[in-house]
């Protein structure tokens, strides 16, 4: 820029490109500011005709519909505040657990879709194809109406071992819960983990150090078991009871309690976003090139450590920032809930925006928690995918 | 990158900051409230002049009334007549009120009110713009004025009055009912307890059946769906013990079951809802107008006018029928005042019936949709509930 | 559905035993994981056979296929969604005939698709005899285009043009019609429905979504802070969001925003969160080809003296853009796919019209499983068919090989 006023002598106002880039901007900003303005006034001046203000008072207002499934304690009588962090909590369970689940069915398709064996090849295949051509809600819908509550009725409930009950109301499952003397034994398991780290890492490190071999792995894992043990005889043997779900009037009470909606939910996001999982995973070991693998079994590595040491690290880098973009996928898509019955936080957010009648104050802070929940995530898996990257180099 | 999305985050926080500090400052809404009318159409601007003009002349005397008249007041008339259509904000998956046909023609209850509207405003009761709307958009479509009126199975509280529009006359009186099986053994609400229900979600059997359960002291479970075709599904695979809803809905769905006599409906009703056309706010005119074809409906039942005998009926000795359809020399019934012709409520009573009329279409022995006992849907004179102001 | 290809087996090379042996039964872990998948697959196929044939009440389905098609459009006026879909196979077949390879593989499909809806044998009162003729049309008038294109006279651009035509034509004047005219009376949308809507709000969403994705993938990339600020600003942010509450944004929250008597259409609403949706996502596959232009190339075009405008018009954006068709056509595929959540905002796309007829009789209110199963069908048919032709397309295009 400089260089050219000089053969130019003189750039006319509207060619210096600094002023062009500052008008740029100034109109940009002009325009984004300038129409939020107008919807604002807009909107303060329908609001004020109305009578709706613009307030988060409504949320200590008490709420006065049921939710079904609640993490934390709740009461129609609760606030509409209680009400959308139950939903909060709920999108967050299910989230979790989805992407569990899906993580780890997905990897497994992706074992299949990559075996030798054509016929498992061609089920992962056509599990993929299912699922990924179909759109979401229509796959809940079929989940939720054609599966979940077509199960058998409470009366005659599917029993498997546990005892673990599965009916049309939900998955009743046999839970333990730590008896007066359990705290002990639960210590015991929090610190049989602690120390089994600290014993890893200070005994790898003087291996690296002194080069003399000190069994960091099985030392740590017999800390691991050991300790716990201890608390286990400690607490006198039975510090745990267990809560067995038992038929009483309508339903099971008792145990854990999973409801069809969730168990839908959950089954149908996970499944579904497996598919995807799987394709990102094929595409992470099919991008490891094959002369790496060759090079590594000629050196001598067996084939397990060849998939730790060589593959796996390196698919690694290729699979983990699609793999998040999908999880991310995940707990968006939760938002779906309300069409099968599962309350999470979009599903009371719209409750909420019904029964209390203030539709923007709730849709502010429902889509502040989606993109809160969001860049959270990102921040955090972008830091871990920074660090990834790096080791690789 | 994780830097970028960090200033995002902080923007959207500030965002939410500014919003939630913009709940305290409620006082500052009147100075920036002048900054819309600013932008505001033209249209609007010449409406305001008028106002003045009204407004100058009266002097100190101004009438009251005629001010509150000139916001808004003919407005939608105007509107609808220019459009050549009534827009109606409609339900289109609830048998018997508002749902399609094989050909995806609107049909049901609330439709025939809307077109019922339409022949007397417009003379053509196919002249409705029905706008399909979810449960979440009733208040909205009111508030905004996106469409005419509302006849969309909506109960009619004291809430939705104040915060939505203007609620119109009574068209239905349901009340919200309990449909179990049979071999369940339940008849009371205290034998419910513990039980577990399938409701619609975002309504106001949502709340009554938290009202209702609570009050007995009797613990349940809520089952929610959007659609009110999933609550009935869940309910008929056995995912629920009990479904809830407005009896004639619960009606509706027993008689599509398969084997209607093994579900009950219990002899319990937990809530008025008495379901109600509603138009926005604002048009003291159009909110009459639609008020007045209601009345049409329900006195030509009681003068026994039918959309077969209707133009016999013109000739009746009795000057009351008369009057109501318009005949010429008879007196005004207002028709004047609101804009409408002489004979609008015999359109719409030709067009589409009485009360009785449409009530049978879907609901009588012969109806289309299910059969269900009038009870309180009776008229006044049949020892029901529905009645309205004479036409006269 | 999906097991078919299971059952039909791969063409088999010489020596079938050996084929077998070496792909099912290589070794005992393989063959036990053949026998179990089998007997899965067996299974599987035998229960949805029976209840397909046996036990599904497909009345929901046979009682209205039209609705599923158009929803609410009025059947007097059906001729124009017909006309409309001749003039997109018409123009499918001259984009064969002209880009050959790139669209074979969409025009061959959408050709069968129309024939087999036109012989299927479907017994409805809905669907006429001169229904089926005119499916029937469709896939001859694809090979007609096709042969057209095809001529030395017919070139690239002219075919463009005539889709840009046709794509303002359909949604602006045939569809929608006039006011007060005898020929093309005005059609509300809010009767457009079941299939047409979701085609409609996915194409239009794709299509209107680029501009505003390309600006906004530039805008990220931008030395200017502010622009960039917002363009960031506005695609982490729809991003960031679930779909439904965009589009339950513009249904509801919009219209209290906007001056009080100022009614916007609520499919035009519907489309508005599409559109807005998708540019998030157009913006960062564009982002992507962006990036994937050699630095070296913007050096070179410097040291020429071009200006940064320039450089971006004529030399960056066209190989960005060719780098991610691909990208874009499997956006349009998910996009074809999320537009079912307008749905809950009142629309009555596919999905929508589903759950109405579901209360069409008292007695298809239990008949979801049908339904729902015959709405899968259609998209899954729909978007396998688009994948593999944009597969066709990634190849035809040597993207990758660069």
């Amino acid at each position: 820029m400089v260089t050219d006023k000089y053969f130019h002598k003189k750039t006319p106002i509207w060619r210096d490109e600094r002023v062009l880039k500052a008008a740029a901007q100034i109109i940009s900003s002009l325009v984004v500011f300038g129409i939020l303005y107008w919807a604002i006034g807009n909107f303060l001046e329908i609001t004020q005709q109305r009578g709706m203000p613009l307030s988060y008072g409504f949320l200590d207002e008490a709420a006065g519909f049921p939710i079904k499934e609640s993490f934390i304690p709740y009461e129609s009588t609760m606030s509409f505040g209680r009400a959308v962090l139950v939903g909060l909590i709920n999108t967050l369970v299910v989230s979790v657990l989805g992407i569990l689940f899906a993580t780890l069915l997905g990897f497994l398709i992706g074992l299949m879709r990559l075996s030798s064996n054509w016929l498992i090849s061609r089920i992962a295949l056509a599990y993929i194809e299912f699922h990924r051509n179909i759109p979401l809600l229509v796959l809940l819908f079929l989940w939720y109406f054609g599966v979940f509550t077509r199960l058998p009725d409470v009366k005659e409930s599917i029993t498997l071992p546990g005892p673990t009950y599965i009916n049309q109301r939900g998955f009743y499952l046999t839970w333990p819960h730590l008896s007066d003397r359990g705290a002990l034994f639960a210590t015991s398991i929090a610190a049989g983990i602690i120390l089994a780290i600290i014993t890893w890492v200070v005994l790898r490190r003087i291996r690296e150090d002194k080069g003399r071999e000190t069994y960091f792995g099985r030392v740590s894992l017999t800390v691991l078991i050991l300790v716990p043990l201890i608390g286990w005889f400690a607490s006198g043997g039975e510090p745990l009871w267990f809560d067995v779900p038992v038929l009483q009037g309508f339903n099971f009470q008792g145990g854990l309690r999973l409801t069809t909606e969730f168990a839908a939910l959950l089954i149908g996001l996970a499944m579904y976003t497996a598919a995807f999982i799987a394709e990102v995973f094929r595409a992470g070991i099919l991008a490891v090139q094959k002369g790496q693998i060759e090079a590594a079994s000629a050196v001598g590595l067996r084939y397990s450590q060849v998939l730790m040491l060589i593959i796996i690290p390196q698919a690694m880098r290729v699979i983990i920032p699609p793999m998040i973009s999908q999880y991310l996928n995940l707990t968006k898509n939760s938002s779906l809930a309300l069409a099968i019955g599962y309350q999470e936080l979009f599903a009371i957010g719209k409750v909420t925006i019904n029964q209390a009648g203030r539709a923007v104050p709730v849709f502010i802070l429902i889509m502040a928690t989606y993109l809160a929940i969001s860049l959270l995530t990102s921040i955090i898996l972008n830091i871990y995918n920074k660090r990834v990257q790096f080791i690789e180099r | 990158m994780s830097r970028k999305l960090l200033i995002v985050f902080s923007v959207v926080i500030a965002i939410g900051m500014l919003a939630t500090a913009c709940s305290g400052a409620q006082t500052e809404v009147p100075a920036t409230a002048s900054t819309g009318e600013e932008v505001a159409p033209a249209v609007e601007t010449v409406e305001v002049i008028k106002t003045v003009v009204v407004e100058v002349p009266a002097a100190g005397e101004a009438q009251p009334p005629e001010i509150i008249q000139a916001a808004g007041y003919g407005e939608t008339l105007q509107a609808i007549l220019n459009r050549g259509k009534v827009v109606c904000g409609v339900h289109t998956e609830l048998l018997g009120f508002g749902y399609l046909d094989e050909n995806g023609r609107n049909i049901g209850f609330d439709i025939d009110l809307c077109r019922a509207i339409a022949a007397a405003v417009l003379g053509d009761p196919e002249a409705i713009e029905a706008v399909p709307i979810t449960a979440a958009d009733r208040g909205p479509v009111l508030q905004t004025g996106e469409v005419d009126v509302v006849t969309r199975n909506m109960t009619w509280t004291s809430k939705r009055d104040a915060e939505w529009g203007n609620f119109t006359w009574i068209t239905f009186y349901d009340g919200q009912g309990f449909l179990v099986r049979a071999d369940s053994g339940v008849t009371s609400l205290e034998e419910m307890d513990g039980a577990t229900v399938c409701v619609t979600t975002g309504t106001t059997t949502e709340r009554n059946l938290a009202t209702a359960f609570g009050d007995a002291g009797l613990t349940y479970e809520a089952v929610t769906f959007e659609e009110t075709s999933a609550v009935y599904g869940a309910y008929e695979e056995g995912r629920c013990d009990v479904a809830t809803s407005d009896k004639s809905q619960l009606a509706a769905v027993r008689a599509g079951f398969q084997n209607p006599d093994d579900h009950l409906i219990l002899d319990i009703t937990i809530s008025k809802e008495p379901l109600t056309p509603a138009v926005p706010t604002g048009d003291a005119q159009w909110l009459d107008i639609v008020k007045t074809v209601m009345w049409g409906l329900i006195n030509a039942e009681e003068y026994g006018i039918t959309s077969a005998n209707v133009e016999e009926m013109k000739s009746s000795e009795n000057a009351d029928i008369r009057t109501l359809l318009g005949v010429e020399g008879e007196s005004d019934w207002g028709y004047g005042t609101l804009g409408l012709e002489a004979d609008s409520l015999a359109q719409a009573i030709a067009a589409v019936g009485n009360y009785g009329e449409i009530y049978d279409r879907y609901f009588g022995t012969e109806g289309i949709a299910f059969t269900l006992d009038r009870g309180l849907n009776n008229l006044w004179t049949n020892g029901g509930l529905i009645y309205a102001p004479p036409i006269k | 559905m999906t097991s078919t290809s299971d059952g039909v087996g791969p063409p088999s090379p010489p020596g079938a035993m050996e084929w077998i042996r070496k792909n099912l039964f290589s070794n005992w872990y393989n063959s036990l994981l053949t026998i179990l998948g089998a007997t899965v697959v067996y299974f599987t196929l035998i229960n949805i056979i029976t209840w397909v044939f046996n036990t599904a009440d497909w009345r929901p389905v046979t009682v209205a296929p039209l609705l599923y098609l158009v929803g609410q459009y009025p059947r007097e006026e059906l001729w124009r969604a017909g006309i409309s879909l001749l003039m997109v196979t018409f123009l499918v077949g001259m984009s064969w005939g002209v880009w050959k390879r790139y669209v074979r593989a969409f025009a061959i499909f959408m050709g069968i698709l129309l024939g087999i809806l036109a012989v299927f044998p479907l017994e409805t009162t809905t669907i006429t005899l001169p229904i089926r003729a005119f499916m029937l049309i469709n896939p001859f008038l694809i090979y007609l285009g096709y042969r057209i294109g095809r001529l030395q006279s017919v070139h690239g651009r002219h075919v463009a043009t005539l889709w840009l035509i046709t794509l303002l034509l359909i949604p602006l004047v045939i569809l929608p019609g006039f006011e007060n005219s005898s020929l093309l009376p005005k059609v509300p949308t809010t009767v457009w429905g079941g299939l047409l809507i979701t085609l409609l709000l996915s194409v239009g969403g794709i299509v209107l979504s680029f501009p505003i994705g390309v600006l906004l993938a530039l805008g990220r990339r931008s030395s200017l802070p502010v622009v960039k600020l917002f363009s960031i600003f506005f695609i982490e942010v729809v991003r960031g969001v679930p779909l439904v509450t965009i589009l339950f944004m513009f249904s509801i929250i919009l219209a209290l925003f906007l001056p009080s008597e100022s009614r916007i259409d609520r499919v035009i609403r519907a489309l508005m969160g599409t559109v807005v949706f998708s540019a998030a996502y157009t913006a960062e596959n564009v982002r992507g080809g962006l990036q994937a232009i050699p630095p070296g190339q913007v050096e070179a075009a410097k040291a020429m003296g071009l200006k940064n405008f320039h450089i971006t018009i004529l030399i960056v954006l066209p190989q960005a853009l060719r780098l991610v068709i691909p990208t874009i056509v499997g956006q349009f595929i998910s996009l074809f796919k999320d537009t079912t959540l307008v749905y809950i905002v009142g629309i009555n796309d596919l999905l929508g019209i589903g759950n109405a007829v579901l209360n069409l009789n008292p007695e298809f209110v239990r008949l979801q499983m049908e339904v729902y199963l015959f709405i899968a069908v259609i998209f899954w048919v729909f978007s396998y068919f688009m994948s593999y032709a944009s597969l066709q397309l990634e190849k035809a295009l040597g993207v990758g090989e660069r």
